[in-house]
């Protein structure tokens, strides 16, 4: 065996030990740094503005990592069903400084911002904050006028400006009809629930986002429920009157002729008759939201 | 064999020096002068924040500069003067000579990077009209910057045992941006999905880890870094480094230098 071979075993094994090293001592760095210490420096920059300067002109490189970023923010803490959402404003502010063009960040984002602890930061405000920014840098991109309304009206109570930002969008040359639509029932001052389904689903159509999806999937189901609970019930109170006594079953109901089948949730199982009149869903885990939209009426017992 | 590697080491420094390197001192030096006063008069509170910043950015970044401009010369510079020739056949093996190269270019780094310290330190005291308990906790940043170049300087000369100069410089260059994303790279991977996972995860382990090694802002904001991160950081600088110099050992070992 020559001294060329001998250093090459030698510089092999070696390569293979330290670098096997170096991969665990990454992970307790990984361990000692958190998994948030790379976004907690957006907690140190002056702003977004400032970091395009420094960019050199590779802002839109630089506004998709920290969209990156964001996104993977909001996921982790979505997942553990966090309460709070700190970085998740900054991280979004910084991104459309960089890239005041890309849409994603205000739509995705905004959603993110303006849903309830732990579905997102609950922080409707800000959400409205971005999207202004993003109305006034893509003043022809009529969905994010539809999204602002979305946020005012679902998460800011704010039927009026909710108005406004559908009339405004439904100016924008390309915006689909029911933009208009859209506003007059605004106009209307109420919150009623097929216009928060008539939203979601508008919000179900435009998102790309995989946790925007399912949180309006969520709502979805939720309103579909309530609307249904809300509606059995009125039948049940219907048959009371008719009857003066209480349906023990689905099928006084279908006997009577006020229901043509089994009534079925979203999920496809049957709803729920309970002893007392009352209509519930079989496992109420499904629909998180459940009982927003629900009418409380007191059943004329 | 440890006179052979600080022969070379220190040879490597004495060229160095030569080639006027350390003459990037007067540049950072005038950088610092003129940026404190200028930025403290814009950002009116935030003079000391400001030249926390610009200094170690500026010691961070003239070092890893001189790391790429030096080091992608190590190897082929000795074989287009020939001097390699007349190296090899003394008693010096072949990895005595790749390791020395490496010390040599650290310590032309380390005494570059002690100098800027000074100076910084120096600036620091200027504006501040003293230096406070504070200050010492930008130490630590300025040792991560150390730690940089250890890894810095290996991958240069990783690739400089088998490249040509320009070619180095592209791979050490894009390496140094890669790494200072790795963690961006690796939340890319924990995007993705299939055999694009398992490969960006891969390539997230195998780049160096520049993030975890800059503090800068943090301790510009006196937020303490923990004993356990200066530790680790330390030993990861330490083995990948030391793999990666294995690894040029390698390259150079095998290589027909005919």
């Amino acid at each position: 065996m020559n001294v060329s071979r001998n250093t090459t075993i030698v510089a092999s094994v070696l390569l293979i030990a330290l670098f096997a090293g170096s991969v665990f001592s990454r992970r307790k760095v990984d361990e000692f740094r958190g998994k948030e210490a790379t976004l907690e420096e957006v907690l140190y920059l002056p702003s977004g503005k400032v970091l395009k300067r420094l960019s050199l002109g590779y802002s839109g490189l630089l506004a998709d990592i920290y969209w990156t970023r964001a996104v993977q923010y909001f996921g982790a803490r979505h997942i553990k069903h966090s309460q709070r959402y700190d970085l998740l404003y900054p991280l979004l502010d910084i991104t459309t400084d960089l890239d005041p063009n890309l849409i994603v960040a205000y739509q995705n984002g905004a959603v993110f911002l303006s849903q309830k602890p732990p579905d997102g930061a609950g922080e409707p405000d800000k959400a409205v904050a971005l999207l202004e920014r993003g109305v006034r840098a893509n003043p022809d991109y009529w969905r994010l006028y539809f999204t602002l309304g979305f946020v005012h009206y679902i998460d800011r109570d704010d039927p009026q400006a909710a108005q406004n930002a559908f009339e405004r969008g439904s100016k924008v040359p390309g915006a689909l009809g029911w933009m208009k639509v859209m506003a007059a029932r605004m106009a209307e001052r109420n919150k009623d629930i097929t216009t928060a389904m008539a939203l979601w689903q508008g919000i179900l159509e435009t998102t790309t986002d995989k946790d925007v999806r399912v949180t309006a999937q969520r709502h979805i189901v939720s309103i579909q429920a309530d609307n249904d609970l809300n509606e059995l019930e009125h039948r049940v109170r219907v048959y009371r009157q008719r009857t003066g006594r209480l349906p023990a079953n689905w099928y006084d109901l279908i006997n009577a002729g006020l229901l043509d089948s089994v009534p079925i949730t979203p999920f496809k199982d049957a709803y729920a008759l309970k002893s007392d009149g009352k209509v519930d869903v079989q496992d109420a885990s499904k629909y998180p939201y459940l009982g927003e939209w629900r009418n409380n009426i007191e059943l004329p017992f | 064999m440890t006179s052979r590697l600080s022969a070379i080491a220190l040879n490597t420094f004495r060229e160095a020096v030569r080639d006027r390197v350390l003459y990037n001192l007067i540049l950072f030096v005038l950088l610092l002068v003129a940026s404190a006063p200028l930025f403290g008069q814009i950002s009116i509170g935030l003079e000391r924040l400001i030249l926390v910043n610009v200094g170690l950015s500026s010691i961070s970044l003239f070092g890893v500069v001189i790391a790429i401009l030096v080091g992608i010369g190590l190897v082929s510079k000795e074989i287009e003067k020939k001097t390699l020739y007349t190296i090899l056949p003394r008693p010096v093996r072949r990895w005595e000579f790749i390791v020395g190269k490496y010390f040599g270019l650290l310590l032309t780094l380390l005494v570059n990077a002690a100098f800027m310290t000074i100076g910084f330190y120096i600036a620091l005291l200027v504006t501040q009209h003293a230096l406070h308990k504070a200050d010492a906790g930008l130490l630590v940043a300025i040792y991560f910057i150390l730690l940089q170049f250890m890894i810095m300087v290996a991958l240069t000369l990783l690739f400089s045992s088998f490249s040509t100069p320009i070619f180095s410089a592209i791979f050490a260059f894009a390496l140094f941006v890669i790494g200072t994303f790795g963690e961006d790279l690796k939340n890319f991977a924990a995007m993705s999905q299939g055999a694009i996972k398992w490969l960006t995860t891969g390539i997230a382990w195998v780049v160096p880890n520049f993030a975890s090694l800059n503090v800068i802002s943090q301790t510009a904001h006196d937020q303490p870094v923990s004993t356990g991160l200066i530790l680790f950081n330390t030993l990861y600088a330490l083995l990948y480094s030391a793999a990666i110099t294995a690894g040029a050992v390698l390259i150079f070992d095998r290589r027909n230098l005919k």
